[in-house]
């Protein structure tokens, strides 16, 4: 991040956004999940990956099993209170730039278990970009949450940094 | 397997057919001290014993020729309120490979005073079952070998099956 706002600082705007439009397509293009399915979600995100549901045709090629080569975690099923640090490390492991998709209800906010076991929503552990709702979310809701994330690094500014206004 | 009369529906057994419980009338005999009740409903056998000698009750369980229950198939735990005296009950659901018969054995346990022997030198499926009971009532089995939080994280506090409980926890 260093790097690219001390160019952002030298070079003029209409070069950076230029290289932000490429940077960006490039980022959204290939964005690899790392394997984070836990519980029933995790069926159907294989099922996203599927001949019928090809997620393979948006960039997202391969299921990396190492987060320190994913860009993106799909946090596929209810989060125990046990299994929370073990999430927050996968997390800590993947490299930036990286993005969170939070599938299905009990990811999101807990789902039908309220009690003492599961976390209600996994954004109290790590931060997350898309919500999907959904028990389970269909394999066409998890790509159009993958679509959206692309929407949202498109208009992300990687050579700026954002100004508050 | 329901018998109906022209007056009433009485259900003696249950419907499964392939579900037989063993005859317990032996432990009257050779237990009378552990052995409390022995009672039969819907084709079940339950025996109510005692916590004192029932490693040596199960074990007998396990060996007599007769009997042979080799298989643990659960130990259930039961919070009775906490207002009830004895508070908990620890039921072990028994099964024999040999003979196809199952037994099921019922020990209530105080609150102030909750220990149990480890049957995990009778039966070695005893050893995560007991965890699970230990993590969600707080009931103490002495001798086990591992007693730990199975379910639960290990630093949590509180037995999330009690009834005085919160469904939504801390």
């Amino acid at each position: 991040m260093g790097l690219e706002t001390k160019l952002g600082d030298v070079l003029p705007d209409v070069l950076t956004t230029r290289l932000d439009s490429l940077v960006n397509w490039a980022r959204k293009s290939s964005i690899w999940p790392a394997t984070f399915g836990l519980a029933c979600c995790a069926i159907e995100m294989m099922a996203m990956t599927d001949a019928r549901n090809d997620i393979a045709r948006f960039g997202a090629e391969v299921f990396r099993a190492s987060p320190r080569q994913a860009d993106v975690m799909i946090v596929a099923g209810r989060v125990s209170i046990k299994m929370a640090p073990v999430l927050r490390r996968i997390y800590d492991q993947m490299p930036e730039p990286k993005w969170v998709i939070s599938m299905g209800v009990c990811a999101s906010a807990g789902g039908v278990f309220n009690n003492y076991a599961i976390v209600q929503g996994v954004d109290k552990v790590v931060p997350v970009d898309i919500f999907v709702p959904g028990c389970p979310p269909r394999p066409e809701g998890l790509i159009y949450a993958v679509m959206k994330l692309q929407e949202k690094i498109e208009r992300d500014k990687v050579f700026k940094e954002e100004k508050a206004a | 397997m329901a018998e109906t009369t022209t007056e009433q529906t009485q259900v003696t057994a249950l419907p499964r057919t392939n579900v037989r419980y063993a005859d317990a009338s032996l432990l009257r005999t050779n237990f009378a001290d552990t052995v409390v009740e022995i009672s039969e409903a819907l084709g079940e056998v339950t025996v109510v014993a005692k916590r004192e000698g029932l490693i040596e009750l199960m074990t007998y369980l396990r060996d007599e020729p007769s009997l042979r229950f080799n298989f643990l198939s659960d130990i259930g735990g039961v919070d009775l309120g906490e207002f009830a005296t004895p508070r908990f009950a620890i039921a072990y659901q028994l099964y024999s490979l040999e003979h196809n018969h199952r037994l099921r054995v019922k020990v209530f346990v105080d609150e102030d005073d909750a220990h149990m022997p480890t049957m995990c030198g009778v039966w070695k499926t005893a050893n995560w079952l007991e965890r699970e009971i230990y993590d969600m009532f707080g009931v103490i089995f002495d001798d086990h070998p591992d007693l730990r939080r199975i379910l639960m994280p290990a630093d949590y506090e509180g037995y999330p099956l009690r009834k005085d409980f919160p469904i939504k926890g801390y």
